[in-house]
Order: C-alpha cells, then structure tokens, then sequence
C-alpha cells in the first residue's frame, strides 16, 4: 500500500489554464480547500469540472497554473504522483476493471504484493476490511466487479481510493447513479468522513450539494464565476449562477385526469439480455393526455419495458394494446407508424446514427414518406429545410444542420432526438431516461417540451431514476420493481419518502 | 498398437505441437494485454530464416535459436510502432506483417534454400527417458520443448500469480482504469507485443533449425494462423493452448502415417491432410463453448487502440 504522506492540511491551484483543440476548457481558474472541508464544484456540462478535477488527480497536465500542497507547489505529472500526494479520484464512469475482482482491483494500484514469488492477495483483503468497517464501507473482496450493482462498484471506487492512501477525495458526479436512499446513505457517510478527509464533491445537483458542502465554487465556460459559503445562498440562487439566468424548471400543476386509455400493458413476459425473467406479468395503462412517470432503481425491468414497447424486444406473453389495437410482438415499424415516439435509453447508439448529419438523422423514421421521397430519390431540399426548422423550434446548436450528429453535445442530440419524435406526432411518447446527463437549460427545454405534448394529448410515459423530475412533470406515478408494478399512485399525494420506500420494494400499507 | 508405432506418433507429435505451443504462448500474452497481432505467420517465417542462417554461418543452434528471438522481436517491434505508437488498425497492420514477413524470409533465404544443417541430438532426461511406451516419446526430445513445458508454466504463473501479471490483464480489460492508477498502459503493450514476437521467432526457429533442419520457402505452413486460432479456441488459458496444440500435431501426424501406411484407402488425400484442421477446430469450438468462459477470459479491449488525452 502507499506509504501516508503527510496530511493535506490546505491545497491550493491558482490560474490553471487548460486548452484542448478548439476550446478552453479550464480558464484561470483558481480555488482552495481545507483540512475537513466539502468543496462543491458546480457547473453544468462542459463548464470545465471535470478537466479541472483530471488535472488534480494528474492524468491532464496544466498550460499554465500552480498546484499547491501545504504551501508547497507540486506537480503531478501522473496518476502516481497525485496519489503519492494523498489525492484521489472517483471518477464518474467507474475506473474498474470489470473481469476482476474486488480485492484484484485494489491489488493493482498497491505495492508489495508478492511473497515467495506469489501473488499475495491477503494484504491488499485484508487493508480493504480495514478500510470497510472503519469508514462503513460494506464490500466483499472476492466478487467480481460486473456482478456488483452500480451503487455496490461506487462503494468499491471509495474503498480503492482509500486504500490508496487518499486524504483528498474527488468524487465526480457520486450520486448520479443512485437511488434517493443510496444517495442519502452516501452523503451520510461522505459527512463522517470529513472528520479524516477533505472532500471535493462535483455535482449539479443543488439540493445534494446544499446538504453536504461547506463551500461551494461555480463554473461557467471554464471560469470561476462564484465562490462562496454553501449556507449562505439557496439552491435557486446557486442555480442562477451555474446556468447564467433563471432557472425555473417547469411543473406539472394541473393533475386533471383523463379517462381515455391509450396504451394498455397486460401482464407482460419478456427477457433481458440475460436470459432472465426482466418483465414478470407487468401491468400498466398510459391515458391520453397525461404524464405516467415510472419510477425504480435502473435495472429493475425498464429498459426491457422500453424496447418492449418499441418493438425491440420479444415478449413471451401478455398483451400490449395501442390505441385499442392488438400489438404485441409487432416491429418497431408497425410501432412507429401507429404513432408510438421513442427516446431511447442509449441516444447514442440506438437514438441516432452518429456519423449521419442532424439532417438525416432527423428524417431516420419518416425518408420514406412523400414529404422527404420521390420514388426511390431523396428530397433534399426537404429535408434541409425541415432541419432547419426543428433547429429553430427546438434549440437545436449546432454550427450547421449537416455536422455529424454525433459531434454534439449529450444535450443537444437529445434535442435532434425528441425534435424528431415530437415533429411526427404521436399519440404516445415513452421517453426514458430523458434528461440524464444533460445541463439545466437542455433539461428545462426538454421538460417543457414534454409537458406541452401532454396538453396536446399525448400519453407520455416517462421512465427516469431522477425522482424530482418524475414528481415534477407526472400526473400519476408508478413504481417498478423487479419487473413489476409495485403500485400507482397520484403525483399529487406522492412523497418523495414513499417513493423511495416502493423502489426499494418495501410495500407498507 | 505395437510399442514402436505409438511412441512414434506419440514423439511425432509432441514434436509437431511445440512450435505452435511457444508461438501460441507469445501471441495469448500479447492479446491478453488487448493487443491483436495478426503476425505470427510473418514473424515465425523471418525468427526461422534468420535461425537457420546463423546457425549455418556459426554452427551452433543456440545463437540461431537467440537469432530467431531477436529477429521475431524486430518484426512485433515494427508492428508495435505502427499499432500502439502510430495508432494504425491494428488487423491491418498485422495482416501486412505476416504478409510481409513471408515475403522478406523467403528474399533473405533464397541462398539458403539447398543448405542442410546437421541435426542436433536430442536432450535425453535419466529415468524419465526409460519408461515405457511414453519415456522415449516424451523424454528424449529436443531442449526447446521442455522450453515449451516450462513455457506454459510462466505463463500461467506470470498471467495469474504475479503482479505485472494482473496489471498487463488489467490493461487487455479496461485500459482506462489502469491509466487512471498509474500504470504505463502502452509501455506494457509494447513489451507484451514484444514477448509475442520473441516467442514467434522461437517457434520459428525450432522449425528450421531442430524440425526440419533446412531453409524451404513457405516452410512456416500457416502454423502462424494455427497459433493465433489456437489462442482464441483456448479462451485465452494457457494449459487449453497445449491441448489444442498436441491435438493439431497429433492429428497431423496421425493422417500422415495412414497416408504413408500404404493402407489401401478410397479416402482422397487431400481430405486426410485436412483433418487436423477439421478436427482442432471441431474439438476447440466444444471446449470453449462455454459463454462464461469466453466472458471472464478474453480481454474486453483486444484490438481497441488506447490513447490517453493529454
């Protein structure tokens, strides 16, 4: 294991520039945290977060800038030196190796390891154990990392950062993929911690960084725009300054109730990709004009009741009526020419084709249809004006509508996406997962979007783990589990408590 | 059987498996740290010329084995610079190395082509060598496959019992994440292409300098390709290696005595000399159908090019 430096009483960067080919990503950019002290760094997407945090932990070098550690300038010229430093990262896509184990995983960034030419693993298990039960970190040593849950391998991420001597955490984005009760068990134990560590936690949601930093420093286009005390400003305010304006993400306030069924699921069968039960007699009703949020914990049947949906996905038995007609096991085509628009979970692979232009990719389910064909010729005037005025509508930023789709950002191909479903007019929308990974203002164009479709008549299901944005944009909530719907109940009496408890799968009458 | 026959076939074989064993070994080191070299035939036929010609030259095999080595490790040298430092497609790159490689073996030893070596006397272990039927088969062999043996030992041990083991596993897994903990993803691509080519070069000059102790053109035979389907068929451990080997060579040798039995048989030849084919690739598609296996076993990034951002 690395030898504990001696502890991080104050680190400092100052002017830290950092420029990748077209962009400055990090631009002057100063800040400072303390012995014992949460630092939220918050920014939206591409605001220079996470460059910054790459600097620190030394896999980016500076253009220009200092780092220092107790006064004491630094450079970290590799992931080693920072960690010899006591800095460590977690990073937000997992730094795991897959096809080892825990206790491998940690094995891999330790020293001395070997005892009679063997690889001696009892060290590194038994510095984990330590590690765990000091800072209640549960993890078992010998399980494979792809058998571990996304909240288990983040457990494993903070373990093998610690293991590595760190006294300054890094967490990027911790809880973007937990549920509520992980996140608050999370922020739970990262508050304990800080008795030991200091902390810098990057995030953009402001309620989580409300609950657990003392500071706060906010990012825009790769320059400090606000440095302050955490208890001093309210999460609108903080929100104001990471986007530049008001943010006001819009509300579901009506919660009337239409009658009128327009897609009905019955007891639906379907594997996942696994060969296991994903679906298990799933019921569900989507009515015109309304917005059905599903709620769960990812993995619990809804990428499966998606593709389901969309034709994508054999069922095994049930039903799925649309619009009052028998679909079930029918081809995405027939899907999509009943009326049914698809945001997909994955938008880059199953969304759009990357390498097409927005002007393609925006025509992807319709070329075929007189508007955009002649015979067995394209029109491309009509489709290039047909781009350009989606682009107008929906905010679409791109330097011109024939760049490669994929060069976009996540927010923006999301716009190309729902710019495409909702321009067809469907009757109903199953959206998942929606707004994940995307800033405030695509996120806010997005909901208000959705909502405006629900005026229109549109059954719009939408699949999300984020609980605020289901129980700000639904009429009425459902919540999966293990393949199932637990329970449906009006968005207008749900509590956040209670939603928690079903997607945990704990029914109390 | 009589006793002479079987040990025959059976030396034979152990003969014939072990050039495919040490390049098979190399090329799974190499794929196992998520480099696809598609050289092994290029790579085998330069490590056998340059063996034959120094052994011609110097007389001692050894220097010529240590030629083949240094030559194997020029050719995964170039293919390294232009896969791992030139960021080429790695398929191609290595398709044009065995291309390249047959092509410069067979320029360099046109003047070797009726040259014999004096064959080399085998290593003979006491004891061992007396047991019946299997001593004499196994025990009264060249020294290079007791290399072979001991090969696949290191191997094993080096991939699962030893620290750079688990970091060169780590960087055929999820390059990214050993980047991210410091370890010097391409530095070990490089050896571990490097050792690939090494291994190669062995292979090849067991076949012209111990085998067949003379310089033919082409006289690699595809056991490049053999190799490199060896290592997929074995899910990448390296024990199956040698089962697939031996069951290559066996076969080999097994249709090449019935040819020259003089058996009366209505059996084509041309179909018999493609039964070891047949019957490897049949007999490895069954042990390694297990999905599990091929899951935990084969490295996740094999072929992909890493490049570390700034």
């Amino acid at each position: 294991m690395q030898a504990a430096s001696e502890p991080i009483q104050e680190l400092k960067l100052v002017g830290i520039c950092k420029r990748f080919p077209g962009i400055l990503a990090c631009d002057n950019v100063s800040l400072e945290v303390k012995r014992g002290e949460v630092l939220a760094l918050v920014g939206e997407n591409g605001a220079g977060k996470s460059t910054l945090m790459n600097i620190l932990a030394g896999l980016y070098q500076p253009d220009s800038g200092t780092i220092s550690l107790n006064g004491e300038a630094v450079h970290f010229k590799t992931p080693n030196a920072a960690f010899a430093h006591g800095i460590g990262m977690v990073h937000q896509n997992f730094m795991l190796v897959p096809n080892l184990t825990v206790v491998e995983n940690v094995a891999l960034g330790s020293k001395n390891l070997h005892r009679f030419m063997n690889l001696d693993l009892n060290g590194a298990r038994r510095r984990i154990k330590e590690i765990s039960e000091h800072h209640e970190l549960p993890v078992n040593p010998d399980a494979y990392i792809w058998q571990l849950s996304v909240g288990e391998q983040q457990r494993v991420e903070l373990v093998k950062t610690l293991c590595f001597g760190a006294q300054l955490l890094i967490l990027d984005e911790p809880t973007s993929a937990l549920t509520p009760q992980e996140t608050d068990d999370l922020l739970a134990r990262l508050k304990r911690m800080t008795a030991e560590l200091s902390i810098i936690f990057i995030s953009h949601k402001l309620n989580e960084v409300k609950a657990l930093s003392d500071r706060v420093t906010i990012l825009r286009h790769g320059a400090v725009v606000f440095n302050g005390t955490t208890a001093d400003h309210t999460p609108a305010e903080l929100a104001a300054l990471m986007t530049g304006h008001e943010v006001t993400l819009p509300r579901n306030e009506s919660h009337d109730q239409s009658t009128e069924v327009i897609l009905s699921v019955k007891a639906l069968r379907a594997r996942g990709d696994r060969g296991n039960l994903a679906l298990d007699g799933l019921d569900l009703e989507l009515r015109a004009g309304e917005v059905l949020g599903l709620a769960g914990v990812s993995g619990n049947g809804q990428r499966e009741l998606a593709d389901v949906l969309a034709g994508l996905r054999p069922v095994e038995s049930g039903t799925i009526h649309f619009q009052g007609k028998n679909l079930t096991n029918h081809s995405p085509r027939r899907m999509i020419e009943a009326g049914l628009g698809y945001i997909p979970e994955d938008r880059h692979h199953e969304g759009i084709v990357p390498s097409f232009s927005v002007q393609d990719n925006l025509v992807l389910k319709d070329y075929a249809s007189p508007k955009f064909s002649f015979s067995c010729f394209l029109k491309l005037g009509e489709i290039e004006r047909n781009a350009e005025s989606l682009r107008e509508c929906f905010d679409i930023r791109c330097s011109s509508t024939s760049v490669a789709t994929g060069s976009l950002s996540g927010g923006n191909i999301q716009k190309v996406i729902l710019a495409r479903e909702i321009a067809r007019c469907p009757k109903a929308l199953v959206a998942v997962y929606p707004t994940r990974g995307v800033d405030m203002g695509a996120q806010e164009f997005i909901h208000t979007q959705l909502l405006a479709r629900r005026k229109e008549g549109v059954g719009v299901l939408l699949i999300s783990e984020e609980l605020e944005e289901i129980m700000n944009l639904s009429d009425r909530i459902a919540v999966i589990y293990k393949g199932r719907i637990l329970k449906v109940l009006p968005a207008a009496i749900a509590t956040r408590e209670q939603l928690g408890l079903l997607m945990a799968g704990v029914v109390n009458e | 059987m009589d006793q002479s026959l079987f040990t025959s076939i059976l030396f034979a074989t152990v003969v014939a498996g072990t050039p495919l064993i040490i390049t098979a070994l190399g090329e799974l080191v190499t794929e196992k740290s998520g480099v696809l070299n598609l050289g092994p035939e290029g790579m085998m036929s330069v490590g056998a010329v340059a063996a034959f010609a120094v052994t011609h030259h110097t007389g001692n095999p050894w220097l010529g084995i240590l030629a083949g080595m240094v030559a194997g490790m020029l050719m995964s040298l170039l293919f390294a610079f232009m896969a791992l430092t030139l960021m080429a497609n790695q398929v191609a790159s290595g398709l044009a190395l065995s291309i390249f490689g047959v092509g410069l073996s067979a320029f360099i030893g046109k003047s070797y082509e009726s040259v014999a070596l004096p064959s080399i006397v085998p290593m003979r272990i006491p004891l061992l060598a007396d047991i019946p039927y299997i001593g004499p088969a196994l025990f009264q062999q060249q020294a290079l496959v007791y290399f072979s043996w001991i090969l696949i030992g290191l191997v094993a041990w080096f991939l699962y019992k030893s620290k750079v083991g688990l970091i060169l596993r780590a960087v055929g897994e999820s390059p990214v994440s050993a980047h991210e903990i410091g370890h010097p993803v391409i530095l070990i691509r490089y050896l571990a292409t490097l050792f690939g080519g090494a291994m190669a070069g062995v292979g090849g000059a067991f076949l012209s300098v111990f085998y067949t102790p003379m310089w033919v053109e082409g006289m690699v035979a595809g056991r490049g390709w053999i190799s490199l389907a060896l290592v997929v068929f074995a899910t990448w451990r390296p024990m199956r290696v040698m089962i697939g080997a031996y069951l290559f060579g066996g076969a080999m040798i097994t249709q090449m005595f019935v040819q020259g039995s003089g058996l009366k048989l209505s059996i084509p030849a041309q179909f018999l000399s493609s039964l070891p084919y047949v019957a490897t690739i049949v007999v490895l598609v069954l042990i390694s159908r297990n999905l599990k296996t091929i899951r935990l076993n084969s490295p996740a990034s094999l072929g992909q090019p890493f490049l570390p951002d700034a």
